[in-house]
């Protein structure tokens, strides 16, 4: 009986171990795919006119620079909403609301997490560009700042959810001293509170940050796609292209090894490589939280 | 007497080289209550687990020495150590109740063995329960979740469910330090009783409570077992100086 | 003057909570609206018929079976892939695992995973499973890619449920001499199943709403057929709303509505059961 546990379970063991293993498997693998599909497009366009500000392949112009501006203003629009506005609902739900009013608010934010970004920019192009195109009076609505909106739209759950987390982790005792000296909640909150919780805080920034780059469908349903340089205050009111949507609007319609086809994977590999790069950021402000699996679902 | 389990010249290391226990030679009677008592830190529990070869979960590892049980080897790599930890069984010092009704607890290990027959398992639990004199508290609950029953119950459970696994020696850690005087009191008759069966081998959470139980006790002390005797005389007249002024409660 | 230092300090405590309580009511109020607008523009689409049948007319008409069927599939392949794995994984990390280089690179490796656009797994799922592996856009390239999207997620939660159960049960079960395997297979899987499964669930969520992974890999734009079987390609909620939103001329309003709310029921209904089963778990607990 018993040795017949020993061999099943050698086997079993060995399983487990190599699916243990196989997360690294995948990033190599995607790694690699990227590259293969992706470095061609060096030998076939130069760096030098990758790096330039016309996106028109049609014509062979492959210069990415207006698309990693798009990218860049509909990233830094979103953060600039959901900065605050996630910090502070976090604050909101953490410190200033009452615990039935937590216990309902708090599942709700996270339902706005789970809504998939398609619905998210099926109402961006119904409601939201036609509202800023009468209110800003401005030629379309599709424009970076609907994208803006939209992405801080999906950040925001990310945020509120990480840094509440954080928050709700502080210890009771970090405040009641600080109302002990004499403090009003208000400056427990600011000097106290916020400040303890700032690793995981600045996590769910960051996370938030990931979250918002790697969009696609909707920046793509409501940023207008005119892979135009968005490097004016005054960009944010105009139609711009990011990345993602680039990839997702072109690839169905290049063949397959074509200049055109390799730079969009080339494209691709960059978008991997700054996940990579945010994610190790992210990681390097370490947070240990009980609900690790929660930050990875939003 | 015939002795249960030697131990030769073993030494213990943490994990990051310091030692816990240093050059310990000690024998262990068959069916009498040895006590290995004395201040915390002083490597009593680490020995302990050494005996079913607990340690290997742990952080302290083996530098040299041999523990024999029945005049073999246990700390041998090739010994058997699910065999061992059947024949060598553990109560904690906090009752741990396995997440199932009691019935399920007690045959957990005969079932991990594969004894599937319910007239075996059922006989064991009985005989377990009735020796940990706890029988007649839970006979008509045999199916509800282990976590109802009170803190003292659990811990006799968790004796009983150790004996129901038909084991040679039994170990307890302090496996009274959270029990009222009454469940103590329980638990330390019911050693009595066993004693005729099995090899008991105890870490007490009092000086006390060795002084009550103990046919043979050891004082260890730092890591270093500083004297061992027939349990009466020990308590009354210790050879060594070390052993009386912590008998007589002068540091510990 | 200390009457005056406080007045000041109470007033920018008002103040600062009426703001902040001003910017949690923006942020939630919305919310509401999203959800209460799609569903109140959605339902008069909702009919058996929506549900069951074909699209016609250039899907401008009919229902939109074949995508619901689609996502359908979609998901169960996600799951045949992506659950066992994931699982395995969690148990290495959770039961086996040293904390030494090795597993801090499978980590690092997972929190990767989790970051990477859904539009680079898209072009990945294209490169490997369509292309080299020449699977073809099919249910069974989406899945794959779609599976190893989720990965992170499904070990992400199931380590965490892993590593709940308290240690003291498995070092009973090793003392009364039960193998490693036993342990997992007898106590701290039963007991971290609750978890797991929310975890599984949530995740599959996510696979069910993601339309860029699927663009090149399964999704196709029109189907007169309900897929026959995993080679072929298939329609899918998420993709057709994006289709039917953009590129369609001239799509009557409600079918639009119609499709993002049977897509936010989908996705929600699975919510809604991940979070039953959690809080039922935890009233149940032994422990």
């Amino acid at each position: 009986m018993h040795r017949s546990l020993n061999w099943r379970e050698t086997i079993l063991t060995a399983v487990i171990k190599t699916c243990g293993y196989s997360a690294i498997v995948f990033v190599i693998l995607i790694f690699f795919f990227l590259l293969r599909e992706g470095l061609p497009a060096l030998a076939e366009v130069k760096l030098s006119d990758l790096l330039t500000t016309r996106w028109y392949p049609i014509e062979n112009h492959f210069g990415i620079l207006p698309l990693l501006t798009g990218s860049l203003i509909v990233t830094l629009g979103a953060m600039l909403i959901a900065i605050p506005f996630g910090i502070g609902t976090a604050v909101f739900l953490s410190e200033i609301a009452p615990r039935w009013m937590r216990e309902i608010l708090k599942p709700l934010v996270e339902l706005l997490g789970g809504l998939p970004s398609v619905v998210l920019g099926f109402l961006g192009i119904l409601l939201l560009s036609p509202f800023l195109r009468v209110f800003l009076d401005l030629p379309t609505g599709l424009t970076a700042l609907a994208g803006a909106l939209l992405l801080g739209a999906i950040a925001v759950p990310t945020t509120v959810s990480i840094a509440e987390d954080a928050l709700d982790a502080v210890p009771k005792s970090y405040r009641e001293g600080a109302l002990a000296l004499g403090a009003t909640k208000w400056q427990t909150i600011w000097r106290v509170t916020l400040p303890a919780a700032r690793s995981g805080v600045l996590t769910a920034l960051m996370l938030g940050i990931g979250r918002t780059i790697g969009e696609t469908m909707a920046v793509m349903m409501v940023t207008g796609n005119a892979p135009v340089m968005a490097v004016k205050i005054t960009s944010i009111f105009s139609p711009v292209r990011t990345m993602t949507a680039t990839i997702a609007a072109e690839m169905g319609e290049v063949a397959n090894g074509s200049t055109h086809y390799h730079v969009l994977f080339f494209i691709g590999l960059v978008l991997f490589v700054i996940s990579l790069a945010v994610n190790i950021a992210a990681s390097s402000v370490v947070f240990k939280s009980k609900k690790r699996a929660e930050r990875v679902l939003s | 007497m015939v002795d249960k389990i030697i131990i030769e010249n073993l030494n213990l290391q943490y994990a990051d080289g310091t030692e816990s226990l240093r050059d310990i030679n000690l024998h262990i009677p068959a069916n009498a209550v040895t006590v290995l008592f004395g201040p915390a830190g002083g490597g009593k529990s680490s020995l302990l687990r050494c005996l079913n070869r607990l340690n290997d979960l742990t952080e302290v590892k083996v530098v040299s020495g041999r523990i024999l049980l029945d005049g073999v080897n246990i700390l041998d790599p090739k010994t058997d150590v699910i065999a061992l930890r059947r024949r060598v069984g553990m109560v904690f010092a906090r009752p741990v109740v396995l997440p199932m009704s009691i019935r399920q607890n007690l045959t957990y290990g005969l079932e991990l063995a594969g004894e599937k027959r319910k007239s075996r398992l059922d006989d064991a639990l009985e005989r377990g329960l009735k020796l940990a004199a706890l029988w007649d508290e839970v006979r008509d609950r045999l199916d509800d979740p282990a976590i109802a029953l009170s803190g003292g119950q659990q811990q006799r459970l968790c004796l009983a469910r150790v004996l129901a696994n038909q084991p040679e020696v039994i170990l307890l850690d302090e496996p009274t330090s959270g029990l009222d005087p009454i469940s103590t009191g329980k638990v330390e008759t019911a050693l009595q009783e066993l004693k005729k069966d099995y090899t008991i081998i105890l870490v007490p959470h009092s000086v006390q409570q060795a002084a009550r139980t103990a046919d043979y006790a050891a004082f260890f002390l730092q890591g270093e077992l500083v004297e061992a005797a027939d349990g009466k005389q020990l308590f009354t007249h210790p050879k060594q100086k070390r052993t009386e002024d912590y008998v007589e409660g002068r540091f510990g | 003057m200390k009457r005056r230092y406080s007045v000041d300090r109470f007033l920018v405590q008002r103040l600062g909570v009426s703001l902040i309580t001003l910017v949690a009511f923006l942020t939630v109020i919305p919310i509401i609206g999203v959800f209460g607008y799609i569903i109140a523009k959605g339902v008069p689409a909702l009919s058996w018929e929506f549900l069951t049948a074909m699209p016609s007319n250039g899907m401008r008409a009919g229902g939109i079976l074949p995508a619901i069927v689609g996502t359908f599939y979609l998901t169960l392949g996600t799951a045949i892939f992506s659950v066992p794995l994931g699982i395995a994984a969690a148990i290495y990390l959770a039961e086996y695992a040293k904390e030494n280089g090795l597993t801090r690179l499978i980590r690092i490796s997972i929190i990767n995973l989790a970051g990477i656009p859904s539009v680079v797994y898209g072009l990945f799922g294209l490169g490997l499973f369509v292309l080299f592996l020449k699977f073809g856009t099919s249910i069974l390239a989406a899945s794959l890619t779609l599976s190893i999207m989720t990965l992170p997620v499904i070990i992400s939660a199931a380590e965490e449920a892993l590593r709940a159960v308290p240690q003291s049960f498995r070092t009973v079960s090793i003392s009364l001499g039960g193998t490693r395997w036993q342990t997992i297979r007898k106590i701290v899987l039963p007991q971290a199943l609750p978890g797991i499964i929310t975890g599984v669930i949530l995740g599959l969520e996510r696979a069910a709403g993601e339309t860029a992974p699927i663009l090149f890999t399964g999704a196709a734009f029109f189907l007169p057929r309900l897929p026959g079987s995993p080679l072929d390609a298939t329609m899918a909620l998420p993709y057709h709303l994006f289709v039917i939103s953009t590129q369609v001329p001239e799509m009557p309003i409600q079918i639009q509505y119609g499709t993002a709310l049977v897509l936010i029921l989908f996705v929600l209904g699975m919510n809604l059961v991940a979070t039953v089963i959690r809080s039922r778990a935890r009233a149940k607990r032994q422990w």
